[in-house]
């Protein structure tokens, strides 16, 4: 056991399943001997090569369609994107090609790669390099979704992703990079489309993915304590494929549905899952469910403004509690 | 001919085989036209009449193993690898027996048992996608060399200069095609190109030689085809080949193409046409005229069959619509 920062559980990761592996193979910009702009994949170039941990051009569409014509002939490539925001300019890869090619052949082509991207709010990088586009991806047929919250899960959910046939989209929060926690030693392997229980309670469910995840249930603690209100807090983890069951069965049991989303208001995993709790467990629900999100805005540099934009613990709590008590 | 062109120039055998592919490739895309026009097409197609020399050239000069990478107007091209031409008319019906059971159709046609990766139908996507592959076979030590076919249309989109760009720097063993047609969709390339060939004239700003043939010749385009993959086999880079050539009908069906000026389409038929151009090269070369008829009426039976038994095919089953989305075999997204 150690305690390991979220950005060097990402490298460690990727060297269990480079190490397992020699067709898992790195692509992306200033990722080899830089080591990545988040730092994330640091040591990797000098442990594997060259050949295996490799440098672009600024060329997001280059490098998202090679990372695709390799996984199609038998490679395994992990792919970076260095911001999420940068998706835009490839968009045609993860909305057009990527997904689509397995069912378009009939089955003939198979796309088994991971597209890795710095995602999400709070390092006052402004509107074209904070934004949480998790959504712009999980409404495409085709392509499975992962955003951890936690260093043990990036280890295990990047190693689920790398042995996935499909194409896994792999988000990390930026402003996790820096956080800590304890990983057990050895192989670590997780599974696609399991949410976990991080906090257990009864009075509501709170579902909450990445930065989400600690604000959740920092939220949840002072509403237990200052409030009596115990809620359970659900880590989402995987937005395709989607664990309803997990979700639901909390919700039919707590019968309050609260989402955490840094996402812009419009269209947000939280409005899939109401639509779903709405559909299949609305006579178990006691009230209304509540969406907290950041807004339906640009993401503002300014602390002071950013801060405000994106769901807060005092935003949660006081969202929960007067929700609770109406 | 010098040493050097003999080298790379095609066996009689060879030419017999292109012959027969450029006879393939011209009746099985009447044959779609004519199937279209029977309403037993639905959608659209984009024919490549009147382009089957590049197809038929650049097949004949690539080896088993070696990838295509193709975009809608990809039949000519998924054909000359030796895709069967019933399953190819079957899809474009619709029909249980086509190549991707009616789940791609026209513009997507794939086979990779014959080593056609794709027909991609976003103008510019597949240059990239074909730069992956190859830096597979780099990686892999593989012997195989990827070939991205375009058209001139696609030369103005970012994806063309960021494949070509990444493909020097890595050196990889890929070869792009540029199919220049003068025209992008409906409108004249040169009216929208910043030079006047619109391939060959950029390949100076990616440090590739300048190499422009005449779409038209399978002989010519089979020459250069084999030694840029030549290169490209033995470790020595991409190149960018831009051919010549002229589409005899619209960009696709919905298209009269009524904005060529007249008499353009009657040059290039009569004059231009590359099956009629290698048939008259083949009986100059001393091949019989009664091997060359051979050849021409058992392809049009081949081709008219293929269209009777997909006439005949059911159309394909329902049960396949949620099938194939994700690796399982189905398109669950949830638990």
């Amino acid at each position: 056991m150690a305690e390991l920062t979220y950005r060097d559980a990402v490298a460690r990761g990727l060297a269990q399943e480079m190490s397992r592996d020699s067709d898992v193979v790195l692509i992306g910009e200033d990722i080899a001997k830089a080591g990545g702009v988040f730092k994330a994949t640091v040591g990797l170039y000098d442990q594997f090569g060259p050949l295996r941990v490799r440098d672009t051009p600024i060329s997001e569409q280059a490098l998202l369609g090679a990372a695709m014509g390799a996984a199609m002939t038998g490679l395994k490539p992990v792919a970076e994107i260095m911001f999420s925001d940068f998706l835009a300019v490839c968009f045609d890869y993860f909305a057009n090609e990527i997904p689509k090619s397995r069912y378009m052949t009939n089955g003939q082509v198979k796309v088994p790669l991971v597209v890795r991207t710095g995602n999400g709010g709070g390092s006052r990088f402004g509107a074209q390099h904070s934004q949480s586009v998790e959504n712009w991806c999980m409404m495409i047929p085709g392509l499975k979704v992962v955003a951890p919250s936690t260093p043990y899960d990036v280890i295990g959910l990047m190693a689920a992703a790398i042995r996935d046939p499909d194409p896994v989209i792999f988000f990390e929060h930026k402003s996790l990079y820096a956080t800590k926690g304890e990983v057990p030693d050895g192989e670590i392997v997780d599974q696609l489309g399991v949410a976990k229980v991080v906090r257990p309670g009864k009075d509501a469910t709170i579902l909450a993915l990445a930065l989400m995840v600690p604000r959740a249930i920092a939220a949840a603690d002072r509403l237990q304590a200052e409030y009596g209100i115990n809620c359970e807090v659900i880590d989402v983890r995987s937005l395709l494929p989607l664990d309803t069951k997990t979700m639901l069965s909390s919700i039919s049991r707590t019968s309050r549905l609260f989402t955490v989303e840094e996402n812009p208001r419009l269209c947000g995993w939280g409005a899939e899952l109401v639509s779903i709790a709405v559909e299949e467990c609305f006579y178990d629900l006691d009230g209304p469910p509540v969406r907290i999100t950041t807004p339906h805005i640009p993401l503002p540099s300014a602390a002071v403004l950013e801060d405000l934009a994106i769901p807060s613990v005092e935003r949660i709590v006081e969202t929960v509690r007067k929700s609770m008590a109406a | 001919m010098n040493e050097e062109a003999a080298a790379v120039s095609p066996s009689q055998e060879t030419q017999l085989r292109i012959y027969r592919t450029l006879v393939e490739l011209r009746e099985t895309g009447q044959k779609a036209h004519d199937l279209f026009l029977q309403n037993l097409v639905k959608g659209t197609v984009h024919l490549s009449l009147g382009m089957e020399g590049i197809a038929a050239g650049c097949a004949a000069a690539m080896k088993p193993g070696d990838l295509t990478f193709c975009t809608y107007r990809g039949h000519a091209h998924t054909l000359a690898r030796g895709t069967s031409i019933e399953k190819v008319l079957g899809e474009l019906m619709g029909r249980d027996n086509g190549l991707l059971r009616g789940k791609g159709g026209s513009m997507h046609l794939t086979s990779v048992e014959h080593g056609v990766m794709g027909s991609y139908a976003i103008i510019g996507a597949h240059l990239p996608i074909a730069c992956g592959a190859a830096w597979r076979a780099q990686y892999k030590g593989a012997s195989d060399i990827s070939v991205c076919f375009f058209g001139d249309g696609t030369t103005n989109i970012g994806a063309f200069h960021e494949a070509l760009n990444f493909a020097v720097v890595w050196k990889l063993p890929v070869v792009f095609v540029c199919e220049n047609n003068l025209y992008m969709e409906y409108t004249p390339i040169a009216d929208v190109t910043a030079v006047a060939q619109p391939a060959a004239d950029r390949a100076c700003a990616y440090g590739l030689d300048r190499i422009l043939g005449d779409g038209q010749d399978a002989d010519a385009v089979y020459r250069i085809a084999k030694t840029a993959f030549d290169k490209a086999r033995s470790g020595g880079g991409p190149s960018l080949l831009e051919f010549q050539t002229y589409r005899f009908s619209g960009h696709s069906r919905a298209d009269p193409a009524k904005y060529r000026p007249a008499g353009e389409l009657d040059y290039w038929r009569d004059s231009r046409d590359p099956v009629k151009i290698y048939r008259k090269r083949l009986l100059d070369l001393g091949v019989g005229e009664n091997v060359l008829a051979y050849i021409d009426s058992e392809t049009q039976r081949i081709v008219d069959d293929a269209a009777e038994k997909g006439k005949a095919a059911p159309f394909t089953s329902t049960d396949i619509l949620m099938t194939d989305v994700y690796a399982d075999g189905g398109s669950a997204w949830r638990n």
